[in-house]
């Protein structure tokens, strides 16, 4: 399937849910599935530097409070319609990631996880110390109650969340069947086999790590209006960093399907288990099943219907 | 606004937060500097060690320090057993790289999600005689709550060095960074080899577990403060060099002094940041660097 098709496929396939969402008529659906479609732009995001790469980013909270950060500021500044915020979101964090990745990305690929984990930690200190921001007591974002043509303003919000997923999932399959993904493969299998035969792995790992960063800030831009009162320890949340590595490896990191499965899944399960028991037992969860899946199904779920396909086919097969 | 009072006084609590950030990292230092596993879970073990010398100090009035010595073995016991969930889960499929960062990730947080059920988020501190008294010469101020960690780290440091480099066990575990396959000629087996180094770093966050809720009240997520701390003092100084880690671990504890000192405390943990990407920027291989 060409990307433009996938592109078109993809959009309908938003549009449905979006009218599904409206037919049902309830706001909790909207905020709860803002949430989940945000983690699956976030889980597809970490998934082509992590996934296809082999580069493991635990800072993708940093990159999204980037995102939503950028948007307050724009918000104080100069306030413009969010699509624009996340634009200039993108670009921002897109440029960090860039910087991120060239400085640590020439050595062991250890270190450029244990970068990202102390970036999360800067990044905060610099938006606790940043008055015009909010600093450490939050800045308030007044959303308008409405907005044209769609009427309600969460509708609006969710909507453009859809979209986001969309160019993530599309965005992430286009490079997987070009040229491009065949090169992240080759890092990821072994970088220096790939060295050697002329992959230029420095710069397709710039790439990886400056789209990554992109999206996971685009994802981020629309959340202050998502939330109302952004604080740094809502944006820089545990639990942008650890669903948007869990995710992807629970769904399967080597199609574009595994993020989206995992997201949905594990963003549903959270949605549930955060208003039936408590948020803490919903990272407590996620965590023991990030850990069991690494160790008994390091190919996710997606991993796993594939060799239950293949056994199943195989047996069919007469001896 | 600056005295050179002032400046002495930064400089000495510098060196005493040096010699605890020393004992933070040496756990790291053996697992990630020489056995080359990026247990990034580490600092949330090294809470668990702050909580189970809380316990013991609350209920039975035993002193923090010495509740730790009683609770290595445990420490030990339960990083050998970690080391052999990751070594059939990833070393034998030779995806260490990727699954095995996740699940020391998703480690760091059961443990610290753990702690939060049961304890709540409430800061914790513990009761001995030597937490509030400092020690004073002339205008020098030497609390002992940071002076006791820090003696006491720089005798680990110096026992660890020993073991390191005068018995076989010791010497087998340097030489499992640098060639398998001669380890195994010596009759040595590296499995066995690195999962005494690996229960060994994890015995040291049973002290330096001591040592945090000696010198600060301890609640569950204090431990990621200390992520980029370790992993910055690990790589200035040299992975995989007990001396040099000692010394990076002294120098940061300058910086953050007088980092603190002189601009606020809440500037504080970006310092370690600055120097992590100061370093692998302009010498990857860290001051005593191989």
């Amino acid at each position: 399937m060409r990307s433009g098709i996938f592109f078109l496929v993809a959009v309908v396939v938003a549009a449905i849910v979006f009218g599904c969402a409206l037919a049902i008529n309830n706001d909790y659906v909207f905020f709860a599935g803002y949430t989940v479609l945000q983690f699956i732009v976030l889980a597809t995001a970490w998934n082509i530097l992590g996934g296809y790469t082999g580069y493991v980013n635990f800072g993708s909270a940093a990159f999204f409070a980037l995102g939503a950060y950028s948007s307050v500021f724009m918000h104080k500044f100069y306030p413009m319609p969010i699509p624009v915020l996340i634009v200039i979101a993108a670009v921002i964090s897109g440029l960090v990631g860039l910087g991120m990745g060239y400085l640590t990305l020439r050595l062991r690929g250890a270190f450029f996880a244990i970068a990202t984990l102390a970036l999360a930690v800067v990044l905060q200190t610099l938006i606790v110390n940043w008055n015009y921001v909010g600093g450490s007591r939050g800045a308030y974002v007044v959303r308008p109650a409405t907005v044209a043509f769609l009427g309600n303003y969460v509708h609006y919000l969710f909507l453009l969340m859809l979209g986001l997923a969309v160019i993530a999932l599309t965005v992430a399959r286009t490079i997987e069947h070009s040229s491009l993904g065949y090169g992240f493969a080759t890092i990821r299998d072994d970088e220096l086999a790939a060295e050697a035969s002329g992959v230029p792995t420095l710069r397709l790992k710039l790439i990886a790590t400056t789209i990554s960063g992109a999206l996971m800030g685009m994802a981020g831009a629309p959340f202050p209006y998502y939330i109302g009162y952004l604080q740094p320890s809502s944006a820089f949340g545990l639990e942008y960093a650890v669903n948007s590595i869990a995710m992807p490896i629970i769904g399967g990191t080597a199609t574009w399907l595994g993020p989206l499965i995992g997201a949905i899944v594990l963003g549903s399960l959270q949605q549930y288990i955060t208003v039936t028991i408590s948020s803490s037992v919903n990272v407590l969860i996620v965590g023991l099943l990030l850990v069991i899946f690494v160790v008994i199904a390091p190919n996710g779920i997606v991993g796993l219907v594939q060799s239950i396909l293949r056994r199943r086919r195989y047996e069919r097969k007469p001896a | 606004m600056f005295s050179p009072e002032l400046a002495v006084n930064a400089l000495i609590a510098g060196l005493l937060l040096g010699g605890f950030y020393a004992a933070v990292t040496i756990g790291i230092s053996i697992s990630f500097g020489i056995l080359d596993i990026v247990n990034i879970a580490h600092p949330a073990f090294i809470i668990l060690g702050s909580y189970i010398a809380y316990i013991l100090n609350a209920q039975l009035g035993i002193d923090p320090i010495i509740a730790a010595i009683i609770a290595l073995p445990a420490f030990y016991v339960l990083g050998a057993a970690i080391y052999q969930v990751y070594h059939v889960a990833f070393e034998m499929r030779g995806r260490e790289a990727l699954s095995g960062l996740a699940f020391f990730f998703g480690l760091l947080f059961i443990t610290e999600v753990l702690l939060i059920l049961v304890f709540g988020v409430d800061y914790r501190y513990v009761q001995a005689s030597y937490v509030d008294q400092s020690i004073n010469i002339g205008f020098i101020n030497l609390p002992k709550r940071m002076l006791i960690p820090c003696l006491i780290s720089i005798l680990m440091f110096i026992a660890l060095q020993l073991f390191l480099s005068r018995t076989f066990i010791g010497r087998a575990i340097m030489a499992v960074a640098q060639d398998q396959l001669a380890l195994r000629l010596m009759a040595a087996s590296p499995t066995r080899i690195k999962r005494i180094a690996f229960a060994i770093s994890i015995a040291t966050a049973s002290l330096a577990g001591a040592f945090l809720i000696i010198i600060q009240p301890v609640e569950p997520s204090v431990g990621r403060e200390y992520i980029g701390r370790v992993f910055a003092i690990c790589v200035l100084g040299g992975l995989g060099s007990l001396p040099g880690t000692i010394i990076a671990a002294m120098l940061l504890g300058i910086a953050e002094s007088f980092t603190s000192t002189f601009y606020g405390p809440s500037w504080a943990p970006a310092v370690s940041f600055g120097i992590l990407l100061l370093t692998l920027a302009f010498r990857p291989a860290g001051l005593l660097g191989r």
